[in-house]
């Protein structure tokens, strides 16, 4: 198995342009910019050794503090060599990343639901539009700077007779409990037990 | 006439004949009220509105071991069908149009069984950007079933609990 991994990391760093690659618990991680993204992929998918075949996943992280924000995580199966592949690479807030639908039709979603929750733009996608959030909502919900209870809610309404959107207003505030303190309302008690 | 022991009696001598003279020959008699209320209480088909894991829990009391059916109610798939509607899951902004939709279909007298903690105000996902803080934001809840998800044998409580309700206050008057 390691030999196969090591066999598979070295064919890709001796034909494609990669900036990093190593392997880690028994996976491959490699790292591209977003103009190799494609011929490195095209690479993978078609070389004899590779043989990456089925795109498993397609995921987004945000790092707000970066100037690249967001790391794009493309996963693939070779299930000729039964081994997998991590690629990733990162784009800004504002520029666009090509989509790989061309290469692997199974992206078309994937990519969707990563524009619709991190907000990435991807070239050439065929049918780019939010998949999983409300119909006409606002906001990249998965970002970091996105509140975590949103800015809408819905009630329905006895005069309009149909289903409103307000402003969120929380009967109750977010409480953060942690381990020291998981109950906040003890005080009263501990000055029970003293009198 | 242990049905209509809950509504008022009318404590009407002919009545009370008339109910001796033919207790003995395989006939009861009783008032529409009630008789009506027996059969509305008897016979709660249910749409099926599962959303998530709690659907799961749902289907089992449909299932031979808790057996449902035995108190009269069955799965309904056409909310113009069924007269309770068992909210059994997350119920999400998107969804929330959908589900007052299919409740506006169903034909009075129309109940609701809000099923578990998701329903009953938004449980788990209370805080989220797109979950609806309870269905009764959406929809008039009748019986409000805890537990997350509740078991097999709390919803069978909580429709029990609903037979109950509609022979205490049901009423043929719209």
């Amino acid at each position: 198995m390691p030999d196969i991994l090591e066999n598979t990391l070295s064919t890709i760093k001796e034909n494609c342009k990669i900036n990093d690659g190593f392997i880690k618990y028994e996976q491959i991680q490699i790292t591209v910019n977003p103009e190799e993204l494609i011929s490195t992929l095209e690479f993978l998918k078609d070389n004899d050794i590779c043989q990456f075949r089925q795109l498993t996943d397609i995921a987004g992280v945000d790092f707000p503090e970066r100037l690249n924000r967001f790391d794009i995580v493309y996963h693939f199966l070779s299930f000729k060599n039964n081994i997998r592949i991590r690629v990733k690479t990162e784009i800004s807030e504002n520029s666009a990343i090509q989509s790989i639908t061309q290469l692997f039709p199974a992206a078309n979603w994937f990519e969707r639901e990563a524009f619709d929750m991190y907000g990435i733009q991807f070239t050439d996608h065929p049918d780019l539009r939010r998949i999983l959030t409300d119909y006409g909502f606002e906001g990249y919900p998965l970002r970091k700077d996105f509140p975590l209870t949103g800015n809408v809610e819905v009630r329905y309404d006895e005069i309009e007779k149909k289903v409103i959107y307000e402003p969120v207003k929380l009967q109750q505030d977010y409480r953060n409990f942690d381990i020291q303190s998981p109950w906040e309302g003890t005080k009263y008690t501990e000055k029970k037990d003293t009198e | 006439m242990a049905i209509n022991s809950q509504i008022e009696e009318i404590a009407d001598p002919e009545l009370e004949k008339l109910k001796e003279l033919y207790a003995d020959k395989g006939f009861l008699v009783t008032n529409i009220n009630n008789l009506i209320n027996w059969a509305r209480a008897g016979s709660l088909h249910w749409m099926t509105f599962g959303l998530a894991c709690c659907a799961v829990e749902m289907m089992h009391v449909g299932t031979p071991r808790y057996d449902v059916e035995r108190f009269g109610a069955a799965p309904r798939a056409s909310p113009r069908h069924s007269d309770v509607l068992i909210v059994a899951g997350t119920l999400t902004n998107k969804m929330a149009p959908a589900l007052r939709k299919a409740y506006d279909q169903m034909p009075e007298p129309r109940y609701v069984i809000s099923m578990g903690s998701c329903a009953n105000g938004g449980g788990y996902y209370h805080y989220s950007y797109s979950v609806v803080r309870g269905c009764d934001k959406v929809i008039p809840v009748d019986i409000y079933v805890p537990g997350c998800p509740p078991t097999a044998e709390a919803l069978l409580y909580g429709l029990l609990q609903l037979q109950k309700k509609i022979r205490r206050e049901g009423n043929i008057k719209r």
